[in-house]
């Protein structure tokens, strides 16, 4: 009976995990998903809880108590750091899985190697190869992401790397494999701890070649792989809310990181062992060209008298922590009576969807951030493209240049605007080292600076202008 | 609204009308799942697999693609359901150093869940179109 009770308050969190995701259809309704979310968590968590063979509470008592004191000062960071706190959550889901399967291992062995049948054996394997990759892996995404001084955030790359990457992970599937055949063997125990360093190694080395530009997409591989490892649980422990949940993750990590890698016209494997940013330095040095500096005075008046002013963001914004003086400049233009747009590339800013959240944080309506396939027909209409931080999303190479380690990527029109201004920091390639023509062109004028800095002058200029102050 | 009425009260009927089926699909013997038979019907669960999986595309697929931030520390939150399977570990009658290792579990899980909704609802809350902008002032 208690059995009965037990799998039908899963079947029902399931369902309210699946409404949960469906409501984030909208931002009119994603804050009700949310409390969907809440409620199925915690009936899972109750019903379990109250399993006649959960005897012990201290240590789960404990151990949920501190889970909450670091989960809530981690709920709290700048929006700015979301994607290291995305990756490290990802970390900490590969680490819980990684654990309960080898607790479960090392538990049947010793007590019931009769459980540990072949199929059990290769969902643990699973578990612990996928739980402790991502480990690792997103560990040291979130460490790039955070600009830890000791971890490397070029692309580190070295000869023979994919060959040497590739042959870590065959070893440790082999050692894996001769596990699942021979789960109870005497030297068994000893080989398990290997698996374990090889795949917690195999992370460190996969994510090693990665640079920041690549980041949305390997957060999203990362996503999809903590939910795959959860799922590998699910089969472990014979428990279907488990693998329904883990599943529902792990679609969301695939479809996002194809919507990822689609942004930038690569495969999921070029992502992985491409090694971007190493292509930089080929045509440097080719022919001089120069850079036409405009003064904020000057942008400011071209503004005012324009009637569609395109706002295109990128990492740099994010940098800079310059969305609220954006937000002010919105504010300026708007009474104007200006018409004020976003455009939105699917891959600015270190995760999917980044942009929309500074900005959002910044209390611009959601109405006008507009996604790139939505604001490109608007282009040539528009009178000033401003370029906030943004590079490689705006490179017009990706059409024409077929040399270019970027072309066939889509981008954001902004060289078919009247008039493109670009906020740029210093005269040095973006962080792909990539040229950019668009900052060449006869309609572009840069604006040199740090985007906070230069916003903020502008919003001064439009302020003083209509008298205000 | 009439529309997620609907929805809400064929979510409550579908509910109801599986709870019959499962008490009288499961012999009244079977009442604790930490120690799971060896006989388990892995094909069953690799069939709940894949639905799920069917099922997850559906509905991310339609995700706004406004709120992709959102959508992943919500579903770190869910996959941190692996919180079910630290509890087992952590709370039942095994060795303390199996246990040591479910707690670890359970403290990485429980992190996630309440950092990834908490983080969630305040970006959320942040989207606001035109007219509801300055109802909320500025945070």
């Amino acid at each position: 009976m208690t059995y009965s009770i037990q799998q039908l308050a899963y079947i029902i969190s399931t369902a309210l995990f699946i409404f949960a995701l469906h409501w984030m259809n909208t931002p009119a309704t994603a804050r009700k998903g949310v409390y969907a979310g809440v409620a199925a968590m915690t009936i899972a968590i109750l019903v379990t809880w109250v399993q006649p063979g959960v005897i012990h509470h201290g240590w789960i008592v404990v151990a949920m108590l501190a889970g909450t004191a670091v989960g809530i000062p981690l709920a709290n960071v700048p929006l700015t750091a979301v994607p290291q706190r995305t990756a490290l959550s990802h970390a900490f889901g590969g680490l819980a899985a990684g654990l309960v399967g080898s607790a479960k291992y090392y538990l049947w062995l010793s007590e019931g190697p009769e459980n540990l049948t072949a199929f059990r054996m290769v969902a643990i394997i699973l578990e612990i190869l996928l739980g402790f990759l991502t480990f690792t892996g997103s560990l040291m995404a979130a460490g790039k992401l955070q600009e830890v001084k000791w971890i490397p955030q070029r692309p580190v790359t070295y000869p023979g790397q994919n060959f040497i990457n590739l042959g870590l992970f065959a070893v440790a599937a082999g050692l894996g494999a001769a596990l699942a055949m021979n789960p109870t063997a005497p030297w068994a125990p000893m080989l398990f701890p290997v698996v374990v360093g090889l795949s917690l190694l195999f992370g460190v080395l996969l994510i090693l070649p990665i640079g920041g530009a690549d980041m949305p997409t390997v957060i999203a591989i990362l996503n999809a792989y903590a939910g795959l490892s959860a799922v590998a649980m699910g089969f472990v422990l014979d428990n279907k809310l488990l693998i329904t949940a883990g599943a529902l993750d792990g679609s969301s990590g695939l479809i996002l990181a194809i919507i990822m890698c689609k942004a930038m016209n690569r495969s999921f494997t070029n992502v992985l062992f491409g090694a971007f940013g190493q292509v930089q330095q080929l045509k440097a040095g080719a022919e001089q060209k120069v850079y036409k500096p405009e003064t904020p005075e000057g942008a400011a008046q071209v503004l005012e008298q324009s009637s569609l002013v395109v706002i295109i963001p990128g990492y740099g914004m994010a940098v800079a922590q310059a969305q609220h003086k954006v937000r002010e400049l919105y504010d300026q233009l708007k009474k104007r009576g200006i018409t004020v747009k976003f455009a939105i590339h699917p891959v600015a800013g270190r995760m999917p969807g980044h942009m929309n959240v500074l900005l959002a944080e910044a209390d611009i309506p959601y109405t006008d951030l507009v996604e790139m396939d939505a604001i490109n027909p608007d282009m040539p209409q528009c009178d000033v493209a401003l370029v906030v931080g943004a590079n490689d999303v705006v490179n017009p190479a990706a059409r024409t240049d077929k040399s270019s380690p970027i072309y066939g990527m889509p981008i954001i029109d902004a060289d078919k605007a009247r008039t493109i201004f670009a906020i740029k920091r210093s005269k040095s390639p973006g962080f792909a080292g990539i040229e950019n023509e668009l900052y060449f062109s006869d309609r572009t004028w840069m604006l040199f600076g740090d985007a906070k800095a230069v916003i903020g002058e502008l919003v001064k200029q439009l302020s003083g202008g209509s008298g205000m102050h | 609204m009439p529309r997620s009425l609907i929805t809400r009260a064929g979510f409550v009927l579908l509910s109801l009308a599986w709870a019959p089926a499962a008490w009288a699909a499961v012999p009244a013997d079977s009442t604790v799942a930490t120690h799971a038979p060896v006989g388990v019907d892995f094909w069953s669960l690799l069939f709940v697999f894949v639905l799920a999986s069917f099922i997850g595309l559906g509905v991310i697929r339609r995700v706004s693609r406004l709120l992709h931030t959102p959508l992943m520390s919500i579903t770190n939150a869910i996959s941190a359901i692996a919180v079910v399977g630290s509890i087992i570990v952590t709370g039942a009658d095994y060795p303390p150093t199996i246990r040591a290792l479910g707690g670890v579990a359970l403290f990485a899980s429980m992190t996630n869940i309440v950092s990834g909704f908490l983080i969630t609802d305040r970006m959320l809350k942040m989207f606001k179109t035109d007219e509801k902008r300055g109802e909320g002032g500025h945070a």
